[in-house]
């Protein structure tokens, strides 16, 4: 387990630092001059100079990459001079916009996202996967043949359809609920629900049509195998038969695809957060791509990785513990 | 003497016609599903669409970029005139607000777009997973090594995000090109490691080792044995995998990183139309309704080849 671990870890870094590099070569040597976007229109070549030199942009690539990676872990000063900045430990670089600490602003941002995350995934995975698992235990029947085209149909509505169909008939027509404001959970409970009611309902429909298509298929073939049979057999009642033995075995893609879908979103749902107004790190992502602010967008790149492979490996030890049939070696 | 003659004369069975192989036979089932006859309409009235564009918007008269200033009222902030968005015999699905630029035209060209896109990197993804699939399956060792580290790397990619980011990035190149090779960038590690599955379990079949034996090479084994034993997952795989394809084109162009306009593209139009969606409901309902069958139409093909050419297995 121990050995099972420290192997996977070693990976997970592995994984990021390439991440890292490639996100890193991508955003900071293709495009137009950071530093000339920085100094404005009428800038002189010696301001220019100096901008780049306190940017780290004079030096090689190489180097700058070297500088960005250590200061993650050990935090770097900046510039020189009177324009020194320290950035601490974990240092991902100042935003070109406003000059403020990349990991603050992640931060800042990160309550949203997560929140938006959670609680979308609590409500799809509660009616995708009761949809999908009914659907199979009832396969071919008139309940199956409806959940299934519903499940069909909702899975090819673009999240941005969905949310707008919301928003129009929830706030504009009906009246039932407020656009939605965030308000932090710690503040106001009630009120961190209400308003993220609706962004989760957009998300969760997407994600529940094909959670509940996914889990169909799957408890339908685990259904089939000669364990289930054998659980039958010895008598066992129909509940434990299904919850037990069924389930835990037919979850294990579900948990894959689970771990992917959350990961990513806790870096920020960048088409939800638009449209719902929700300040979490898809905007923050978005509002510094149009202003080319490569280090949020290396910074919010890289926690998203981070999510992703952090997730796969929760996912992945969590399957010794759902399925017996998986030891981890 | 009796028996032999028995055996060799015994009658076929009456369902199945001589000689009906596998495709044959999956054909015949494909063709009783009810599902898969709307779905295959579907899929050929917007390609139909999609590749005589230009004859189309021909023949409703207006090109996708034609301004025509007459169909909207300059009085009610660039309102189309007349009801449902002002479809009238000249303009068959009405007009943009504002601009009054045709939206036949306009939605035609988009599917011209969409489609385009979508094929083209899911026939990428299909292409480089396979290869990469039946390569680390068949030769194993370093091979398999390199490429399934590549997956993994590839699958941690945050890829929405990414794909974003180098749309954002990248401005002077051809945007059809760049998109399309930015999401078949991060396709093809599904498909490869369905295909590295199922080549994994055929490698060591009694028929492969008799070619082995009768002295083919690995490139005849390849493409003769192994290939057409992935064939029917890849194909079930690859129908499967274009709903998402469109859906990412439309997100992108939505997004506003994808194709430029004047270029049309669904994802484009639903995002302009948001901003009009309470005064003119019908140019958000004509993209999202092409958009939303076409994801449908190609979800529900799939499933079906699923269920036909691929019973269990290759489902991650």
């Amino acid at each position: 387990m121990i050995r099972y671990l420290s192997r996977r870890l070693i990976g997970v870094i592995g994984v990021l630092i390439a991440i890292a590099a490639v996100t890193f070569t991508i955003f900071y040597v293709l495009p137009s001059d950071p530093a000339a976007a920085a100094c404005g229109k009428s800038c002189s070549v010696e301001r220019l100079a100096a901008i780049r030199a306190h940017m780290g942009l004079d030096q090689p690539i190489w180097q700058q990459f070297w500088d960005f990676l250590s200061g993650i872990f050990t935090g770097r000063t900046m510039g020189s001079g009177q324009y020194t900045l320290h950035c601490g430990f974990p240092c991902l670089g100042y935003s070109y916009e406003n000059s403020e600490a990349v990991w603050g602003l992640l931060m800042d941002r990160l309550p949203v996202s997560a929140s938006l995350a959670s609680g979308a995934a609590v409500l799809w995975l509660l009616f995708g996967l009761s949809a999908g698992v009914t659907a199979a235990l009832r396969k071919d029947t008139l309940l199956d043949r409806v959940l299934m085209v519903g499940a069909v149909g909702a899975a090819s509505l673009p999240v941005y359809f969905t949310s707008m169909m919301l928003i129009y008939g929830l706030i504009r027509v009906a009246g039932l609920l407020p656009y939605p404001q965030y308000v932090a959970l710690g503040t106001d409970p009630l009120h961190w629900a209400s308003n993220l009611l609706l962004p989760w309902l957009a998300l969760a429909i997407l994600y529940a049509a094909m959670y509940a298509r996914q889990s169909r298929s799957s408890m339908i073939e685990t259904m089939a195998e000669p364990f289930i049979r054998t659980a039958r057999a010895k008598g066992l009642p129909r509940r434990t038969v299904v919850v037990k033995h069924g389930m835990r075995a037919g979850m294990t893609p579900i948990l894959t695809l689970f771990g992917m879908d959350l990961g990513g979103l806790l870096a920020g749902a960048v088409i939800t957060e638009s449209l719902f107004g929700l300040p979490g790190i898809g905007r923050l992502f978005y509002g510094a791509l149009s202003t080319g602010d490569q280090p949020v967008v290396l910074g919010v790149t890289l926690l998203a990785a981070t999510f992703i492979v952090v997730a796969n490996l929760a996912v992945d030890l969590l399957y010794a513990v759902v399925d017996p049939r998986v030891r981890l070696r | 003497m009796e028996t032999t003659q028995m055996t060799t004369t015994a009658p076929a069975p009456v369902a199945v016609p001589a000689g009906s192989g596998p495709w044959q036979l999956a054909r015949a089932e494909l063709r009783g599903r009810a599902s898969v006859k709307v779905s295959l309409a579907i899929i050929a009235l917007f390609a139909l669409m999609a590749a005589g564009a230009p004859l189309l918007s021909g023949l409703g008269g207006w090109a996708p970029d034609a301004f025509d200033k007459s169909a909207v009222d300059p009085y009610l902030g660039g309102q189309p005139i007349g009801p449902l968005g002002g479809i009238s015999a000249d303009h068959w699905l009405g007009v943009e607000p504002v601009t009054g630029r045709d939206l036949f035209a306009r939605v035609v060209h988009g599917a011209q777009v969409s489609l385009l896109i979508a094929i083209t990197a899911t026939a990428i993804v299909v292409v480089a997973g396979t290869a990469a699939g039946i390569a680390a399956g068949y030769f194993g060792g370093r091979t398999d090594a390199v490429l399934s580290r590549l997956m993994d790397l590839t699958m941690s990619f945050p890829s929405l995000i990414f794909m974003i980011a180098m749309m954002s990035v990248a401005k002077d190149v051809n945007r059809i090109v760049l998109m399309t090779a930015v999401i078949g960038l991060f396709g093809w590690p599904g498909i490869a490691r369905v295909v590295r599955g199922q080549t994994l379990s055929l490698t060591h079949r009694e028929y492969v080792d008799a070619a082995r034996v009768g002295g083919s090479g690995p490139w005849r084994i390849l493409t003769r044995d192994i290939l057409p034993g992935v064939a029917g997952p890849v194909i079930a795989y690859t129908t499967l995998i274009i709903p998402g394809m469109i859906a990412t084109e439309a997100a992108l162009s939505y997004l506003g990183v994808g194709v430029r306009p004047p270029t049309p593209s669904w994802g484009q139009m639903i995002a302009e139309s948001a901003n009009f969606y309470d005064t003119d409901p019908m140019y958000f309902v004509i993209p999202s309704v092409c958009l939303f069958l076409t994801v449908l139409a190609f979800t529900l093909l799939g499933d079906a080849l699923r269920d036909i050419l691929d019973p269990r297995g290759s489902r991650r």
